[in-house]
C-alpha cells in the first residue's frame, strides 16, 4: 500500500518537473520555427533559458508604493500553473494530483492566476498596469466561457467531467469521426491563442503602447519577479497545448503505474508538444495582430465553435 | 462508415453557413459558397452510394456545375464590373448575429427532433442541420445591406433546400430538381442584370434607398 502511493507520488513529481522543466524550451521552440517561417535565422530553441537565468542573477527592483500583494502575485502565478501542470494528465492518467481539479476547476485555476496578475499591474498605478489589466480582462471574459463551452463536448461524451476519464475513455474508443469533436478543436486552438497572448489577439514580442495586453501588465516587474512570471507564462502554454492534446489527440498517452510504457508516453508527448509548436507557429506567421476591438468577435466565434460542436453532439450523437 | 461521412459533411454545412454569416469580404462569401456547393455535391454522392439512389450522382453532377463553377464564376464577374469587393455592412454587429444565429440552430435542432425519431433513413439525424442552414441563410439576407451578399444568401438558402431533400427523402425526382436549379440560373442572372439597373438609378446597391417610392422625398 504504501509502496503503491510512493510509486504513484514519484509518477507525479516526474510529469510535474518535468512539464515546469520543458515549458521554457515549447516556448522557444515556437519562436524558432516563428523565426524559420520568416527566413529569419532566430535564437535558438534555448533561448528562453537564456533569458530565465538572466533575470535571475538580476536584483528585483520595487516601486515605493508596491504592496505586498504585488511581491506576492508571481510566487502566486506561479503556483498556480505549477498546479494546473500537475493536475492536466500529461505523459500518465491517474496521477496522484489529479482528483484535485477537475476541468472546471482547471478553468477556476487559469482565472486565480488571472485576477493576481491584474491586481498586481494595478497596484503600484501606472497608468500602463491599469490599460494593461483591463485589456486582459476584457479578453479574460470572452475566453473563459469559450473555453467552458469547449470542454463541455468531451464532458458530453463521456459523461463525466475529470480529465482522468475523459483521457481514458478517449483513448481506447474504436475510432470513429467526431465533428463536434473538431468544432471544439478549433475553438480551443482559438481560445489558446488568446489566452496566452499569441498574435492575432496580442503580440508578446511588441512593446508599442497601443497594442500590447500582456506587456502592458507586468511591465513594473523585474529580476526574479519578472523570471517567475515568464516562467509562470510558459508552463501555462505548454499546459494548455497539453490540455488540447489530451482532449483531442489523446493516444500515447500512459494508463497508470505501468513505468514501462513510461518512456513511450514521455516520447510521444514531445512529439506532439513539437508538431502543436510548429503548427502555433504556422499560424501566428499567416494571421496578422487584429485591432483589439476585434478580438471580442473572434473569441465571439470561438464561442460560438464550441456552442456549435455541443449541438452537433446532441443531435447527431456524434 | 457512411453515416459518420454524412453526418461530418453536415457539420460542415453548418460551419461554412456560420463563416457565411460571419463574413465581412464580399469575394470570400463567393468563395465559401462555391464550398458549400461542393460539400453539398460530396454528400449526395455519399447518399447516393450507399443507398443506391443513383440518380443522386446526376444531382451531384449539377451542383457541381452549376454551383461550384458557373453561379461563382457568374457572381465574381458582376463583382469586378459592379467594383464592389470592399468590406460589407452588416445591420447588427457580427458578434449579435452569431448569438442569433444560435438560437435560431436550436430552434432548428428542436423542430426536426420529432420528425427525425419517426424516420428510418440513413440521413435522418440531418434534418436539422438542413433546417438551420436555411434559416441561417434567411438570416443572412436579413442582416445585409447591399444587395450582392443578399443573392448570395438566396443561394445559400437554396442549397439548405437541396440538403433538405436529400437528408429527408434522398432526394427530389429529377424533374423538380432541374426546374428548381434551371429557376436559380435564371434568377441569378436577372439579378445580375438588376444589379446594373440599380446603381444606374442609385448609383449605390444599397437597398435601403428603395425604401423610398418616391424620388422627390430625398
Amino acid at each position: 500500500m504504501t509502496l503503491d502511493i510512493f510509486v504513484s507520488f514519484l509518477s507525479q513529481l516526474t510529469q510535474t518537473l518535468l512539464v515546469v522543466l520543458i515549458a521554457p524550451l515549447m516556448l522557444g521552440w515556437v519562436a524558432q520555427c516563428r523565426a524559420w517561417m520568416q527566413n529569419r535565422s532566430g535564437p535558438g530553441i534555448l533561448q528562453p533559458y537564456r533569458v530565465l537565468f538572466k533575470l535571475l542573477e538580476k536584483d528585483a527592483v520595487l516601486a515605493h508604493n508596491a504592496s505586498p500583494l504585488f511581491r506576492s502575485a508571481p510566487y502566486i502565478q506561479f503556483g498556480c500553473m505549477v498546479l494546473a501542470a500537475s493536475v492536466v494528465p500529461i505523459i500518465e492518467t491517474n496521477l496522484l494530483f489529479a482528483p484535485a481539479a477537475d476541468v472546471i476547476a482547471l478553468v477556476g485555476v487559469f482565472a486565480l492566476a488571472r485576477v493576481f496578475s491584474a491586481l498586481a499591474a494595478m497596484d503600484v498605478g501606472t497608468s500602463f498596469g491599469t490599460l494593461g489589466a483591463r485589456r486582459e480582462m476584457l479578453v479574460a471574459s470572452l475566453s473563459e466561457p469559450a473555453l467552458l463551452m469547449v470542454f463541455f463536448t468531451p464532458l458530453l461524451i463521456v459523461q463525466s467531467s475529470s480529465l482522468n476519464t475523459i483521457v481514458d475513455t478517449l483513448a481506447h474508443r474504436e475510432f470513429a469521426l467526431y465533428p463536434s469533436l473538431a468544432f471544439a478543436a478549433v475553438a480551443f486552438v482559438m481560445v489558446l491563442l488568446a489566452e496566452n497572448a499569441r498574435i492575432p489577439v496580442d503580440n508578446p514580442a511588441t512593446h508599442l503602447e497601443l497594442t500590447m495586453i500582456h506587456e502592458a501588465l507586468i511591465l513594473e516587474y523585474s529580476g526574479r519577479h519578472l523570471a517567475l512570471i515568464e516562467w509562470a507564462n510558459a508552463i501555462k502554454f505548454t499546459t494548455y497545448c497539453a490540455i488540447g492534446i489530451a482532449l483531442f489527440v489523446p493516444w500515447g498517452i500512459a494508463q497508470a503505474g505501468g513505468w514501462q510504457v513510461l518512456p513511450g508516453a514521455i516520447l510521444a508527448l514531445f512529439v506532439k508538444l513539437g508538431v502543436a509548436g510548429a503548427g502555433l507557429a504556422l499560424l501566428e506567421t499567416i494571421s496578422a495582430k487584429m485591432r483589439i476591438f476585434r478580438a471580442p468577435e473572434f473569441l465571439s466565434m470561438a464561442f460560438m465553435l464550441a456552442a456549435l460542436g455541443m449541438l452537433t453532439l446532441l443531435l447527431l450523437g456524434a | 462508415m457512411s453515416a459518420q461521412l454524412i453526418n461530418l459533411m453536415a457539420s460542415l454545412m453548418l460551419l461554412i453557413a456560420f463563416a457565411m454569416l460571419a463574413q465581412r469580404r464580399i469575394l470570400s462569401l463567393v468563395y465559401l459558397f462555391a464550398w458549400q456547393g461542393a460539400v453539398l455535391a460530396v454528400n449526395s454522392l455519399i447518399v447516393g452510394w450507399y443507398t443506391g439512389h443513383h440518380e443522386l450522382y446526376l444531382s451531384a453532377f449539377f451542383t457541381v456545375l452549376l454551383k461550384v463553377i458557373a453561379l461563382p464564376m457568374v457572381l465574381h464577374y458582376l463583382i469586378r464590373r459592379l467594383g464592389i469587393q470592399w468590406d460589407v455592412e452588416t445591420l447588427i454587429n457580427i458578434p449579435a448575429t452569431m448569438l442569433a444565429g444560435i438560437a435560431l440552430v436550436v430552434f432548428a435542432f428542436n423542430l426536426a427532433l420529432p420528425i427525425s425519431q419517426l424516420a428510418e433513413t440513413i440521413t435522418r439525424g440531418t434534418l436539422g442541420i438542413a433546417i438551420a442552414v436555411v434559416l441561417l441563410a434567411f438570416l443572412m439576407m436579413i442582416t445585409r445591406r447591399k444587395a450582392v451578399p443578399q443573392v448570395i444568401g438566396f443561394l445559400a438558402m437554396e442549397n439548405g433546400l437541396f440538403f433538405a431533400a436529400t437528408s429527408a427523402t434522398y432526394g427530389m425526382p429529377m424533374v423538380v430538381e432541374l426546374g428548381i436549379l434551371l429557376d436559380v440560373i435564371v434568377g441569378v442572372l436577372i439579378l445580375g442584370i438588376f444589379f446594373f439597373q440599380v446603381r444606374e438609378a442609385f448609383d449605390s446597391l444599397d437597398l435601403k434607398h428603395m425604401e423610398k417610392l418616391k424620388e422627390s422625398e430625398s
